[in-house]
């Protein structure tokens, strides 16, 4: 613990802290623009020049400095501030000073540490310099001109995303950062070069000239494209979500999101169900709730309800439901939409113990079933550092492009069987092994042979859990903790020919095992739930009610409403509350409050933020991986409704994953 | 005090004789180059200390030391490597270009021996791009020096492996700084990396490595044949040997040649260079280093001692002894303009201040060039190269700042004349 002194004030500081962190944490603050906390350091801006003593008579560069016993440090010298001056004259010279028609406006560290750290008037007469935009996808629009050559972005694709597309071209005053050969930025993690970039030079595409930050109100939020619960701030103006930022959360997203996270927003004004429908005659028409409300009581069901919960849905619509079928007297509740049915009975079976950031740890993973990159991009962030610290990686499962070198076994799930001796060396000799079971291979039955492998190579051990399974949907860990499961899964519910089904945004379902159900659709997208339906309720998206979530880890994390719904669509829970009355039952709750209050009554854990906790493994059943893995996601831009609603995801789509490049031309 | 030709060390400078092995043998390289290598790895590098040779590529840091700093012995199995900085770039310089194309062989037993001393596993000679001849011959001595079992296995029966692998670089003027030249030779985009850590702890692919300039290593088995007391006995304390120094310019013989350090500006153009062209009072000034050290006007340089400390004294530096001389028909503004071109073109663009410090300094100095300034413009320059200098990884940005301040340090009257007189012809031109 090297102790130095900052501008008269004497403190300890961690070992291998730079002088940069040693003045931050003397409470000076340091301008920067190419230092980033998880980024490698590159030292090239000079913004964050001080004075040290002992050393050469010049200014330091902090960020690369390492913090030494008995250094002097000075924030506040002649010395300093000249060169503070100095580095910030040079970086405007050149920058077209275009802030009123400048995306980044108001949120730009350039300007912000201009107004600072500059020197107020410019002494530069020469002409300035101009650079021709650069094509990086659909996602970032390029106003090189503006670029102040930090490379954080260089640094970001090659150091966190694993991809080498981003680099500097030229030298000197001629230097152009540019994606290799121009060609768009292809993966999940591509737009949070946006939120990088210190100045305007590479600013959002879709949200171009839509707003300035002031305008917008902020609300915290949880996403719901994936399963890991990425802690986002969804901004608003008005009734619209204009765009989705990363939230810092060190132990879910650390402070990236992945594409779809981002954009898929666009699509809550599109496609939406803004009215009550109802099918007259093979077609839909438009009708008011107490018509739908008539058609539903009609039905004289009894108790032969069902529910089917969708993969975007928070705890307290599940929970809803739940309280109206259990007064009902009926227990067919199912969140698998797809079909399967792997025992949820112990839920630490079917969870990602390890949680996130402890997957970095681990030294040596055998993936069954995932594509990790599609399925959880931020996992793979994760996974990449572990493999950057000397883990070992083995898939089982059809090849994709990984971002850190992996072994593939094979497509066949009965390879766990047999797995090759170097395999099952490297998984028993590791000192923190981990497994990680995905969607595919819980579906091709091989969660009871991972349980079993977890046993025999002691996946479970002091301070480490390495037994993990990976989901995509952001409901189902809340609905498993709900207790929205059949033992036989969604079989079960179509054996039992339910009168009326309700479907809560359930678009995934193979609705036609249904067939002589009044299906009652209770959701936000006109996609399959909706054209199967015979009622349709309007609901609310994520950003338009507010809503407890568990992650895939078993987080559990609540997030708050942005916007209205528009136009008739209600909360969810609102509309399950009035079909109590349609039904002439009691569910308990006229409020949210109240019904958290008895959501959190009946499952305490869901109360609590932050990780739940489900006890010990159980014992392996008997069940064998049978058959090819499969992955179920085809489209990483288009997995869900909101998403395939989209014009952003779909542009995404058509361009970076079928090449289809005319749809690039056609949107210009 | 003038170096006799006995007590020269580049005996075939001008390639009067042949550059190949058996001539270069008849000269006395390679010769017992085992026996060197048996005196051990501490002994060489004390006796290098011991003959106070400084680096020649420019910055002058006492070459034993330097080599002193590499490991002893791998604690994790990371081999250590000899650089060898044959990027020679600066304008002005031309001496390591004459030991490639016409003593390769002295380079190459150097690289032996002082890879040895530093316990290397082998040399990386990078040739600039530009030297095409001269990367043939490098390349056929290599050749030549494996084939007669002086390197490789064994390296010349002395039971020491050593390799001598020659990369030709691309033509950039950066990649002469050693840690852009480590950069470039592991295949990346020549930019200077951030110090520490230093190539002695982690350089070429993460490994302990030191860079040499050519001549620096060339010079070594001369001075362990000859002892350290024979180097020691030329020039002045702290600055002491032979040095090759290249004159150009506006002398009557422009040549390169192998003199004592410490010799006096006018002996070195009297003696070997014929004079200033239009005699001793047509002189300007000089610039006694290659383009990256302040010039220096004539009355001061001609009696000055040419070697590192001596010209420090004048606010100068002496380099890599590249000698440039400007007469009075000289137009300085418009040479030290074309310097700052340079050096913008050569900004690898890494940090913020040289690579827009660079291309605003020439700007200005092209407008001072005709005049078309305020003088207070001077100044505002002035201040511009002192923002530029000293904050940046690099010294290139010194070296881009250098000039200009030696410029205006000296000859400010001239820029305020042309400024003068720009105005004035502006003011006839309005009336």
């Amino acid at each position: 613990m090297p102790k130095v002194t900052v501008d008269g004030q004497e403190i300890e500081v961690p070992n291998g802290a730079t002088v940069l962190q040693a003045c931050e944490l003397a409470g000076k603050e340091i301008p920067r623009f190419c230092y980033h906390e998880r980024l490698s350091i590159a030292g090239n801006c000079r913004m964050c020049l001080v004075e040290v003593k002992p050393g050469p008579p010049k200014p330091q560069a902090s960020c690369a400095l390492p913090a030494t016993e008995g250094q002097e440090i000075r924030t506040d010298s002649e010395m300093v501030k000249k060169a503070r001056e100095g580095v910030m004259e040079f970086l405007l010279i050149n920058h077209p000073l275009d802030c009123p028609i400048c995306d980044q406006g108001g949120e730009c560290d350039l300007q912000d540490q201009a107004m600072a750290y500059g020197r107020g008037a410019s002494r530069y007469h020469e002409n300035k310099r101009a650079v021709t935009e650069k094509y990086m996808g659909p996602l970032i629009k390029t106003w090189m001109t503006r670029c102040i050559h930090c490379t954080r972005c260089v640094r970001f694709s090659e150091e966190i995303a694993g991809v080498d597309e981003i680099g500097a071209l030229y030298r000197g005053e001629d230097m152009q950062i540019t994606t290799y050969l121009e060609h768009a930025a292809k993966h999940e993690l591509s737009a949070n070069v946006i939120d990088l970039c210190p100045v305007g030079a590479l600013t959002s595409r879709p949200y171009a000239f839509e707003a300035r930050p002031w305008e917008l109100s902020k609300t915290w939020g949880i996403d719901v494209s994936d399963a890991m619960g990425t802690n986002i701030r969804i901004d608003a103006r008005m009734r619209e979500v204009l765009r989705v930022l990363p939230r810092n959360n060190d132990d879910v997203n650390e402070e990236w999101i992945s594409d779809k996270a981002r954009w898929q927003v666009d699509g809550l004004t599109r496609r939406r169900l803004d009215k009550v429908w109802i099918r007259r005659g093979g077609k839909l028409e438009a009708a008011s709730w107490d018509e739908a409300f008539a058609v539903i009581a009609g039905a004289n069901a009894g108790s032969s309800v069902a529910a089917i919960a969708g993969d975007l849905l928070d705890c307290e619509t599940m929970f809803a439901a739940k309280k109206l079928l259990g007064a009902l007297g009926s227990t067919l509740i199912e969140s698998r939409q797809t079909g399967m049915d792997y025992p949820v009975d112990n839920l630490a079976a079917v969870n990602f113990n390890s949680t996130f950031a402890g997957i970095e740890e681990a030294d040596a993973i055998l993936i069954v079933g995932s594509h990790i990159r599609w399925e959880a991009p931020l996992v793979n962030v994760r996974l990449r550092k572990a493999i950057k610290r000397g883990a070992k990686v083995f898939v089982v499962g059809p090849h994709w492009e990984t971002t850190y070198p992996a072994e593939f076994l094979g497509d066949d799930a009965a390879v766990l069987g047999d797995l090759p001796s170097h395999v099952a060396d490297a998984m028993s000799q590791a000192e923190r092994p981990a497994i990680i079971v995905g969607g595919a291979g819980l579906a091709a039955g091989a969660l009871d042979t991972a349980l079993s492998l977890a046993g025999k190579w002691n996946l479970v051990r002091d301070g480490w859990n390495g037994f993990n399974v990976l989901h995509m949907a952001a409901a189902r860990m809340g609905a498993l903790m709900l207790g929205f499961a059949q033992k036989g899964g969604l079989r079960d519910l179509a054996d039992a020919k339910p009168k009326v089904l309700l479907s809560l945004g359930a678009d995934e379902v193979n609705y036609q095992q249904f067939a002589g159900s009044l299906k009652v659709y209770i959701g936000h997208h006109g996609d399959k739930g909706a054209h199967a339906a015979d009622v349709i309720l309007p609901a609310s998206a994520y950003t338009e009610k507010a809503g407890t979530y568990v992650n895939t880890e078993g987080r559990v994390q609540m997030s708050d409403k942005a916007v209205f719904a528009p136009g008739d669509a209600r909360e969810d829970w609102t509309i399950l509350r009035a079909l109590a009355d349609v039904f002439g039952v009691s569910v308990g709750f006229d409020s949210f409050d109240e019904l958290r209050a008895a959501m959190i009554a009946e499952v305490p854990a869901l109360g609590q933020e932050g990780l739940a906790s489900y006890g010990a493994l159980p014992q392996p059943g008997t069940g064998t991986p049978k058959g090819k893995i499969a992955y179920p996601i085809k489209d990483f831009y288009l997995t869900n409704p909101i998403a395939r609603a989209s014009l952003v995801m779909q542009r995404c789509s058509a361009e970076l994953l079928h090449g289809d490049a005319d749809f690039a031309e056609a949107a210009e | 005090m003038t170096l006799q030709d006995k007590d020269r060390i580049f005996t075939n400078l001008y390639g009067f004789q042949d550059w190949g092995l058996k001539a270069a043998q008849k000269r006395g390289d390679w010769d017992a180059t085992k026996a060197l290598i048996a005196r051990g790895q501490d002994s060489i590098i004390d006796e290098v200390k011991a003959s106070g040779l400084r680096g020649r590529g420019g910055a002058g840091f006492p070459t034993g030391l330097k080599w002193s700093f590499m490991p002893k012995e791998s604690k994790d199995g990371r081999p250590s490597f000899l650089v060898i900085n044959a990027d020679e770039s600066e304008p002005g310089s031309c001496k390591d270009r004459e030991i490639l194309r016409h003593d390769p062989h002295k380079l190459i037993e150097g690289a032996l021996v002082a890879g040895f001393a530093m316990r290397a596993r082998a040399a990386y000679i990078y040739i600039r791009g530009e030297f095409i001849r001269e990367a043939e011959n490098l390349f056929a001595a290599v050749q030549q020096a494996y084939d007669a079992g002086l390197l490789g296995k064994n390296a010349a029966g002395s039971g020491y492996d050593f390799d001598v692998f020659v990369h030709r670089g691309a033509g950039a003027y950066i990649c002469g700084e050693e840690t852009a030249m480590i950069e470039s030779l592991e295949g990346k985009k020549g930019q200077p990396r951030l110090k520490p850590p230093f190539p002695a702890g982690a350089g070429l692919y993460g490994c302990p490595t030191t860079v040499n300039n050519v001549e620096s290593i060339a010079v070594v088995p001369t001075i362990l044949r000859r002892g350290a007391s024979w180097f020691s006995s030329f020039g002045r304390e702290n600055n002491k040997g032979t040095k090759l120094f290249q004159i150009s310019g506006h002398v009557d013989k422009p040549c390169v040649v192998e003199e004592t350090m410490g010799i006096s500006f006018r002996e070195l153009i009297e003696k070997h260079c014929g004079g200033i062209r239009g005699g001793w009072d047509n002189l300007l000034a000089v610039i006694p280093g290659g383009s990256s050290v302040p010039l220096v006007p004539a009355e001061q340089i001609i009696d000055a001692p040419m070697d590192f400390d001596g010209l420090k004294e004048l606010g100068s530096g002496l380099g890599t002894a590249g000698v440039i001389v400007m007469d009075k028909s000289t137009d300085i503004v418009r040479a030290i303009s074309r310097l700052s071109y340079f050096y913008k073109h050569e900004s690898c663009g890494q940090c913020t201040p040289c690579r827009e410090g660079t291309g605003w300094m020439w700007r200005m100095m092209e407008r001072l060039r005709t005049g078309a300034a305020e003088p207070r413009e001077i100044d505002m320059l002035y201040e511009v190269t002192k923002q530029v200098e000293g904050h940046t990884i690099c010294a290139l940005g010194d070296a881009a700042a250098w000039p200009i301040q030696g410029l205006i340090k000296h000859f400010r009257p001239e820029l305020e004349r042309r400024i003068a007189e720009h105005a004035g012809a502006m003011q006839e031109a309005a009336e």
